[in-house]
């Protein structure tokens, strides 16, 4: 190569750039392929599967040859269990948004700043979001147990008949969000913990300096110009809100009568546990669209933010 | 300090401390739980034990069972993490380096996976799985956890190749070194914080993962150690004591690993948030 350089410098750099086509390609042919094949078989193609199955009944065994058009979507939108389902989804996407966040703006705004006292608060209200969902919800349903459980505990102290909260209707899906919000707001505040610490320390002096209360402070400076971090955090907890299972599944399961369903525990208790892949395919596909929708709305919300 | 300025901390005290009661309340229920006999546990649910009964925690201890699952986890988790290192970081590298027809388009399409529930998809998964002949092995939660977790690595690891200078590449090229060489010379040993991060975040997303080995997994010689927890606890329905040493166990590998691997995790949600 170098030889070549000091004998033809003319002609060095088509080699030059030969060599470096071949090695552009034989690194486009080696390093892509794994990532295109892995996520076309396990994400792409079970979605168009899904729209595919959602038309058929099928048990998921031969091929599906029993055509039943929209039919799966009519059983779906005709069952009562479906829309307590949907309910409960909106439920917990609702909570989450509008009072887990503003709990989690809250104590980011009050331990945002560097101290060794704020670093071991933080850990401890991230700790949830680490614990697997099944031990979380294991564990708060040992909580609300009205044998053994604390609840039952507090019932007795209070003189009155232990009540089970997680078999009542009435309370059921109530405890289930507060289980979520447990799990989830430590991890929205974090990031708005790291986003506080981004705003620049000369513009709160400023504010302050103006003569701006701490309230003033943080409504007109702190939170607009964390106005991203609390987009995103919105964006996860409606992401997370859509697809709640593993919280759900060891605290009720579902029950009592069907009353605490959210989509993906209906899809699965529904749809899987009973074999109907076509069913099940149906209501993965009203999923699939209700997120797509949420993050359209969600795209168009921010670039008109952006823009005014 | 006059009472003008010590109201608010005072007030600001009692919010933290009714958040951290809230928090590590459960928490310290259970693993306390865990040395309670029944009788206890039903007249003392939250104190610390009148009797340390160490037998709950040491029957799990001495249970080949629950070795198995948390090995089978384990295997899972690091298989995961390592295929979604190499591959996406391959991917990440070749979007970031090389200008190519199709590049954008083919990005977009990997990072679509960032929108959708992996719920939605999970019957035809399991089709999938079991046509391919992987139901009821490793693979069956590797490969889709590998899949599903592309989308994001993908787009940490394109931002941070970026970042690193360019002429480095153009005097490696010099002396001959090409694209995928230059990948496994430079560009992964000057990865390591990246690497780090996505790599925790992968790991504790598997470690942690119920519906998929619920899936795709039958045979409880490879349950996940969250498949044999609920399988435990409906084995001992009222026996709470046993299951909460079983969660208590598990709960304490996940607080060191979060304690030693906070670094990682805090600069993961930071890099996502100043994204955003």
């Amino acid at each position: 190569m170098k030889m070549t350089e000091l004998a033809a410098p003319g002609l060095a750099p088509s080699i030059r750039s030969r060599g470096r086509f071949t090695s552009q390609t034989s690194a486009l042919l080696l390093m892509l392929p794994p990532a295109l094949v892995l996520f076309t078989l396990f994400v792409a193609l079970p979605l168009f599967d899904a729209a595919y199955y959602s038309l058929f009944k099928w048990d998921g065994y031969g091929t599906p040859t029993d055509f039943i058009g929209l039919d799966n979507f009519k059983q779906a939108l005709g069952h009562a269990v479906f829309w307590q389902a949907v309910r409960n989804t909106l439920i917990v996407l609702a909570v989450s948004v509008f009072v887990q966040l503003p709990i989690a703006l809250g104590l980011a705004l009050l331990i945002y700043e560097k101290t060794p006292a704020n670093t071991l608060f933080r850990l401890i209200f991230f700790l949830p979001f680490i614990l697997a969902e099944v031990a979380s919800g294991l564990i708060w349903s040992f909580v609300f147990d009205g044998n053994t459980g604390v609840a039952a505990a507090l019932f007795h102290a209070l003189g009155m008949e232990p009540v089970f909260i997680l078999a009542d209707r009435h309370w059921a899906f109530a405890a289930i969000t507060l289980v979520v919000v447990w799990k989830y707001f430590g991890f929205h505040m974090m990031i708005y913990i790291a986003a506080l610490q981004g705003v620049p320390k000369e513009m709160l002096e400023a504010a302050r300096l103006e003569g701006a209360g701490r309230w003033a402070i943080v409504r007109h400076v702190q939170v607009p110009m964390i106005a991203s971090a609390i987009g995103v955090s919105v964006f996860f907890s409606i992401v997370g809100s859509l697809q709640l299972f593993d919280v759900v599944i060891p605290l009720t399961n579902g029950g009592p009568s069907n009353s605490t369903h959210t989509i993906v525990t209906y899809l699965y208790t529904f749809g899987l546990t009973r074999t109907r892949i076509g069913f099940g395919s149906a209501v993965g596909v009203m999923l699939f669209v209700a997120a797509v929708a949420f993050a359209v709305l969600y795209q168009r919300q921010i670039s008109k933010g952006s823009r005014s | 300090m006059n009472a003008f300025r010590f109201l608010p901390a005072l007030g600001k005290a009692a919010v933290l401390l009714v958040f951290t009661g809230f928090v590590l309340g459960p928490l310290t229920v259970a693993v306390f739980g865990g040395f309670k006999t029944n009788g206890e546990l039903r007249v003392n649910p939250f104190g610390i034990p009148q009797q340390w009964d160490f037998e709950f925690y040491a029957a799990m201890l001495g249970d080949p069972a629950f070795w198995r699952y948390m090995g089978n986890s384990l295997i899972i988790s690091l298989l995961t993490v390592f295929l979604t290192l190499i591959v996406s970081a391959a991917a990440a590298y070749v979007f970031a380096q090389i200008r190519f027809l199709g590049s954008r388009m083919m990005q977009a399409y990997l990072l679509a996976g960032l929108v959708f529930p992996f719920a939605t998809a999970i019957l035809p998964l399991f089709i999938k799985v079991r046509d391919l002949g992987l139901l009821d092995s490793y693979w069956a939660v590797i490969l889709p956890q590998t899949a599903f977790g592309l989308s994001l690595s993908i787009m940490l690891f394109k931002t941070f190749f970026e970042q690193l200078p360019k002429d480095l590449f153009e005097a490696a090229h010099v002396e001959g070194c090409g694209y995928v060489r230059f990948f496994w010379q430079f560009t992964l040993p000057l990865s390591t914080p990246i690497l780090a991060t996505v790599g925790v975040f992968v790991f504790v997303q598997s470690w942690n993962n119920f519906l998929l080995p619920l899936v795709v997994i039958n045979s409880r010689e490879l349950f996940t150690w969250p498949l044999g927890m609920m399988q435990f606890r409906g084995e001992y329905l009222s026996e709470w004591n046993r299951t909460l040493a079983f969660i208590s166990l598990t709960i304490l590998p996940a607080v060191a690993f979060f304690i030693a691997a906070q670094k990682y995790i805090v600069a993961g949600l930071t890099g996502g948030a100043v994204k955003g």
